[in-house]
């Protein structure tokens, strides 16, 4: 049998599956199917691992036969399509972190949050495009061509998490991986316009995950609604003795009354005019909930993108010291021109006479940006603002200027220098037809506020999870 | 301080330093590049830190620590030798760092 049309949520999939509309074998033939058909023109997908999700698929009608509903209690994931990032390590399935140095490499180990999705009966569909190392805002740094957006193959799907924002918009998995450093995971969800978690810094386990800035780097993960990147957030969180940097929350509780404060410093000059009407529409639908939304100030906004640009430069030359072409992988030659530069710029700034005017700084006004956060906590639960100051924009406008490209990220980096979690919301379309959305911050920890006011605003707006080719 | 402009020696010393081979080519267009985004980044000179503490990371956790037994069986030899085509007896072969002269 073949099934008309993917399920586009968990609940959905899971009650599929139960009530036998379909089996997880011809789930897989689905999203294979869907993904031959469509990733020639995408090309969202690196990997494709048909024979690990035929095995896997196959384990999950085998527990579904002997368990029933209570399946999906033992196995909270039972059945539902992943994605991976190609920058999460997957045993025996090859993982190039979107770079030709790591074009053959094929981990002997899986990371902590692959390892946890697979135990929860998650199927591995393959692994998806990004911008090399994960340095890019747009995906065209891939050594291996760049991720075209769904909604219209002209433009970018955003990045650097570029193929996993695709696939879903494109209904090619059900849920995919992600890593944000400096909007990586916020960004591509809005311009592919789906759900999209950045969690607190330390929530996940990096383990196994080909590092960008160690001390920025947020395991996350995208979905086509709230309820469902929380399902999966409650499978990849918490503490797994290989990364010393996880903290099992605690996690704050929703408080009675919800106040969200606009942050007037990320309405910045340049962001386009749908962007702004969208944000401050998506604001209105809390305050008619009866949400108090107030003005913010963060004021030491406008030097994140500078604090951001010596400090994860600095940790990625650090990070990409290790490939040298012995153990695994090939010379450092092989290196893209983003990756050099990024090394380049890091290994200038950490070098003598120049670390304490540049890096120190930046560590220092990274301070700043944090107590600007906090003392926005004592008055309001979150802050609403945009994701990117514009819409998807177009294959090429950015590529040949790296300072223009790094602005891009000018909105979203200010939360991966504190540590904060963001959920990038999708508010529907610009005038081109391709996605809008937003982003809610709130303090360390504060996930399961964010999944609240992000499942009030789905009610509220009437939203439904879609797939790019409805639109036609 | 002169920050900001990069001078071709610069950009050499700093490829040095990172160990990566750059063309002629990409010496020119790194040094025009890296001059942008440093000038770009100077900007925080102009921010008051006089009173400010640097961070590192954002967790607040200091001096993790496990038992020191260890629950992970690691890689086999076959598994972690699996990266590479470069084998000499069941070892990675590395680069000759040292010279005869050296000895």
């Amino acid at each position: 049998m073949k099934i008309p049309k993917a399920p586009l949520t968990i609940a959905d999939t899971q009650k599929g599956l139960l009530d036998k509309s379909f089996s997880a074998v011809e789930l897989v033939d689905y999203y294979l199917q869907a993904i031959e058909e469509q990733n020639p023109s995408l090309n969202a997908f690196l990997t494709v691992s048909g024979d690990v999700a035929y095995e896997q698929a196959k384990k999950v009608q085998k527990l579904l036969e002997e368990l029933e509903s209570r399946a999906f209690e033992k196995y909270p994931l039972l059945g539902c399509g992943v994605a991976h990032k190609d920058l999460f390590l997957t045993k025996g399935i090859r993982s190039t972190a979107g770079s030709k140095v790591l074009e053959n490499y094929v981990p002997s180990y899986s990371s902590t949050v692959v390892s946890r999705l697979e135990e929860a009966g998650a199927i591995t569909i393959g692994k998806t495009n990004c911008d090399a190392w994960a340095h890019g805002a747009s995906g065209e740094n891939s050594d291996f061509g760049p991720t075209k957006n769904p909604w219209n193959k002209k433009f970018v799907p955003g990045g650097s998490s570029s193929g996993s924002a695709a696939s879903i918009a494109a209904g090619l998995t059900l849920f995919a991986t992600g890593t944000d450093t400096g909007g990586s995971i916020r960004q591509p969800a809005s311009f592919c316009g789906v759900f999209g978690l950045k969690p607190t810094y330390g929530a996940v386990s990096r383990y196994g995950v080909i590092a960008m800035a160690s001390s920025l780097d947020s395991m996350g993960h995208f979905a086509r609604t709230t309820q469902d990147i929380k399902r999966i957030f409650e499978v990849t969180k918490g503490q797994d003795g290989m990364d010393s940097t996880v903290k099992n929350g605690p996690y704050q509780a929703p408080p009675e009354k919800l106040k969200i404060g606009i942050p007037k410093e990320y309405f910045v000059k340049g962001i386009a005019r749908q962007v702004e009407t969208a944000v401050r529409q998506a604001a209105r639908v809390f305050e008619k909930q009866g949400i108090e939304i107030v003005e913010v100030s963060l004021p030491h906004t406008q030097y994140a993108i500078s604090v951001y640009y010596i400090i994860q430069p600095a940790e990625v030359s650090s990070n990409l010291g290790r490939y040298d072409g012995i153990r695994y992988g090939v010379g450092r030659e092989a290196f893209g021109a983003e990756a050099k530069r990024r090394i380049m710029l890091g290994t200038y700034v950490l070098s003598a006479g120049y670390y304490d005017a540049f890096y120190l700084k930046a560590m220092k006004v990274r301070s700043k940006i944090i107590e600007d956060f906090d003392a926005a906590w004592k008055n309001v639960d979150a802050v609403l603002a945009p994701v990117s100051p514009t819409s998807a924009f177009l294959l090429g406008e950015k590529a040949s200027d790296p300072l223009q490209m790094y602005l891009a990220d000018i909105l979203t980096v200010a939360g991966n220098l504190a540590g904060i979690p963001g959920l990038s919301i999708p508010c529907g379309f610009d005038g081109n037809g391709l996605p809008l959305g937003f982003q809610l911050l709130g303090p360390r920890f504060s996930e399961d506020v964010l999944f609240g006011l992000g499942e009030m605003y789905e009610h509220a707006s009437g939203y439904k999870p879609k797939v790019a080719e409805e639109k036609l | 301080m002169a920050m900001g402009k990069l001078t071709k020696n610069d950009v050499e010393h700093v490829a040095r330093l990172a160990r990566l081979p750059l063309s002629d080519k990409e010496i020119l267009k790194f040094q025009k590049q890296l001059s942008e985004v440093v000038t770009y980044v100077s900007e925080l000179a102009a921010v008051d830190t006089s009173k400010t503490k640097p961070t590192s990371q954002s967790t607040g956790l200091t001096n993790v620590t496990r038992p020191d037994i260890s629950k992970s069986k690691g890689l086999t030899q076959e598994e972690a030798l699996s990266g590479t085509e470069s084998l000499h007896n069941g070892y990675f072969v590395v680069p000759q760092i040292l010279d005869k002269k050296d000895r």
